[in-house]
């Protein structure tokens, strides 16, 4: 027996919180999806079969796949410059990102609201420069969603992006142009594929959180936004249906899990941890 | 021909980069601006300034007290994930844990499980215990969601420190507990500091659990500000949020200064 092999025993307490704070607790309330009222599927025949469930899960769905690619078009501006542009500009860039990231989520969620009031900023704005003649409603809505959720995730985009593009090497671009390939072209057979795993990354890590908010949608969108992670809410704290609770945590699991093994399948989970 | 599209392209990069520092960062002057506001609205610009609502924040009973709870939550909080944190990622580094991978993906779960999942979980088996409620009940959950960001800091930091350094110390006869005192401590304290200061704002910020397991006397400062929004937004809202923006703006300024001392001392 060497010594090194005592050190193992430290890596028990953090197990046993896991196991006894998170993983039981989880894992009993996705067993309820099986247990409660009865034993069996009647949970998620209902899901199945019931539209009130289906939309709001294909309003998750949907509300994941607007955000994402608005999220990565944005993004990939201002991390191509914070990996190309000078030192300076970069380390302003990264604070410039970091700041909101560090910044409670309900905290930005709230501004964002009274930016996009009947009479906030935004509004007055437009206003102001003529594009609209009544304020409009930006709140509430599918638009006060969006806006909110692109502000929160830009971050979770703009940071892999980088550490992607920050690798490449410029040389491959100058090969490119001296082989007689047009910017537009160098750009799309050779820059964008390298940018691949950032991006990938990046566009999963917004679309598994968004598909999970609660925050955001309670905020700033609408009844008709109603997403998920609302509807578990409500199965429990309103109806006290821990079965439906369960029954959709554990699609929402499901969904989240997916998109993970995508990952992994795609980019491999060890570079997204770099 | 070719310079043309390029200058096009800097040109939309730098519009680009104006609409979302704008998106990012327009929300958080607006709200800092107007929590200096003299009118019982949210207007902007204010139409005068005044320190009221920071006054109305510190006299509220409410907002004390669940300033009081956040940090009887968020110091034990913090210090239990930062604790069990590193020690388990020191195991799972230098230890040779079996099935070190699998324990580890384990440990990054509450990441990656939705907030919603975790906290109907926790609020449903705390019924039978006793423990909505109450801070012990809080405590044990933010530890929990804290601790995937302290063993993804700490591992990451152990794995590029030596081992031979401790072996070193360890073939000199130093005990295990003093060769990590005395060698390997000092080298990730920074990566400890640092996932120290990441646990004290996401416990500070955390609202889902917070919401299902606390309760009107025992209630932290994310859920005294939910409670306040779903009724007609006031700028005192906008006092306690300027606070947290605040607070976020310092733990990150040390934060950066923790790893730039780190950077400058292996260069």
């Amino acid at each position: 027996m060497k010594s090194i092999d005592s050190r193992i025993w430290l890596v028990l307490p953090a197990v046993l919180v896991l196991a006894v704070a998170f993983l039981g607790p989880v894992g009993w309330l996705l067993a309820r999806a099986f247990t409660f009222p009865e034993p069996g599927l009647q949970n998620f025949a209902a899901i199945w079969e019931r539209p009130v469930y289906l939309k709001v899960l294909g309003n998750t769905l949907l509300i994941s796949a607007v955000v994402t690619p608005i999220v990565v078009l944005l993004a990939f501006p201002v991390a191509h410059l914070m990996a190309h542009g000078s030192a300076r500009l970069r380390r302003w860039l990264i604070f410039l990102v970091l700041v909101p990231f560090w910044t409670s989520l309900l905290v930005r969620a709230f501004a964002t609201a009274i930016l996009l009031q009947r009479h906030g900023v935004v509004n007055s704005l437009l206003v102001a420069l003529g594009l609209v003649d009544e304020p409009l409603p930006l709140l509430y809505n599918f638009v006060g969603l969006l806006a909110g959720c692109v502000q929160v995730l830009l971050p979770f985009v703009i940071f892999p992006l980088y550490s992607s593009m920050v690798r490449i090497d410029p040389a491959f671009m100058k090969a490119a142009a001296t082989l007689g390939a047009s910017p537009v072209r160098a750009f799309v057979r050779v820059y964008l594929p390298l940018t691949l795993p950032g991006l990938m990354t990046g566009g999963i890590l917004v679309f598994i959180s968004t598909l999970g908010y609660y925050v955001i949608p309670a905020l700033l969108g609408g009844p008709r936004q109603q997403m998920i992670s609302q509807m578990i809410q409500d199965q429990i704290a309103t109806f006290g249906n821990w079965g439906m609770a369960g029954a959709l945590s554990l699609v929402l699991l499901a969904a989240t899990g997916g998109m993970l093994l995508l990952l992994q399948l795609t980019v491999g989970l060890k570079e997204v941890a770099r | 021909m070719r310079g043309d599209g390029m200058g096009a392209w800097r040109l939309l990069r730098a519009v680009m980069c104006c609409i979302v520092a704008a998106w990012l960062l327009a929300p958080l002057v607006v709200v800092v601006v107007i929590s200096f506001s003299s009118a019982p609205f949210l207007q902007f610009p204010p139409p005068g300034f005044s320190l009221r609502w920071y006054v109305q924040l510190f006299s509220t009973p409410a907002w004390t007290n669940s300033l009081l709870v956040s940090v009887q939550i968020m110091v034990p909080a913090a210090l239990f994930a930062t604790i069990l944190g590193t020690a388990a990622s020191y195991a799972l580094v230098r230890g040779g844990v079996p099935g070190a991978r699998l324990v580890m993906a384990c440990l990054m779960l509450p990441i990656v499980v939705p907030g919603m999942i975790t906290a109907a979980a926790l609020f449903g088996v705390y019924r039978g215990l006793g423990l909505n409620g109450t801070l012990t009940g809080l405590i044990i959950g933010h530890t929990v969601l804290c601790l995937p960001y302290v063993v993804a800091t700490v591992t990451s930091a152990l794995r590029v420190q030596d081992a031979r350094l401790e072996d070193a110390a360890a073939t000199l006869g130093a005990p295990p507990w003093a060769a990590f005192r005395h060698i390997t401590l000092p080298l990730v304290l920074p990566a400890v500091l640092s996932s120290l200061l990441v646990a004290m704002i996401l416990t500070f910020d955390e609202l889902i659990v917070s919401l299902f397991v606390s309760s009107a006397r025992v209630r932290p400062v994310a859920v005294q500000m939910w409670s306040n929004l779903l009724g007609d937004f006031d700028p005192t809202i906008s006092a306690i949020a300027s606070v947290c923006f605040l607070l976020a703006l310092l733990v990150l300024l040390a934060d950066l200064a923790l790893r730039a001392g780190k950077s400058s001392r292996i260069a």
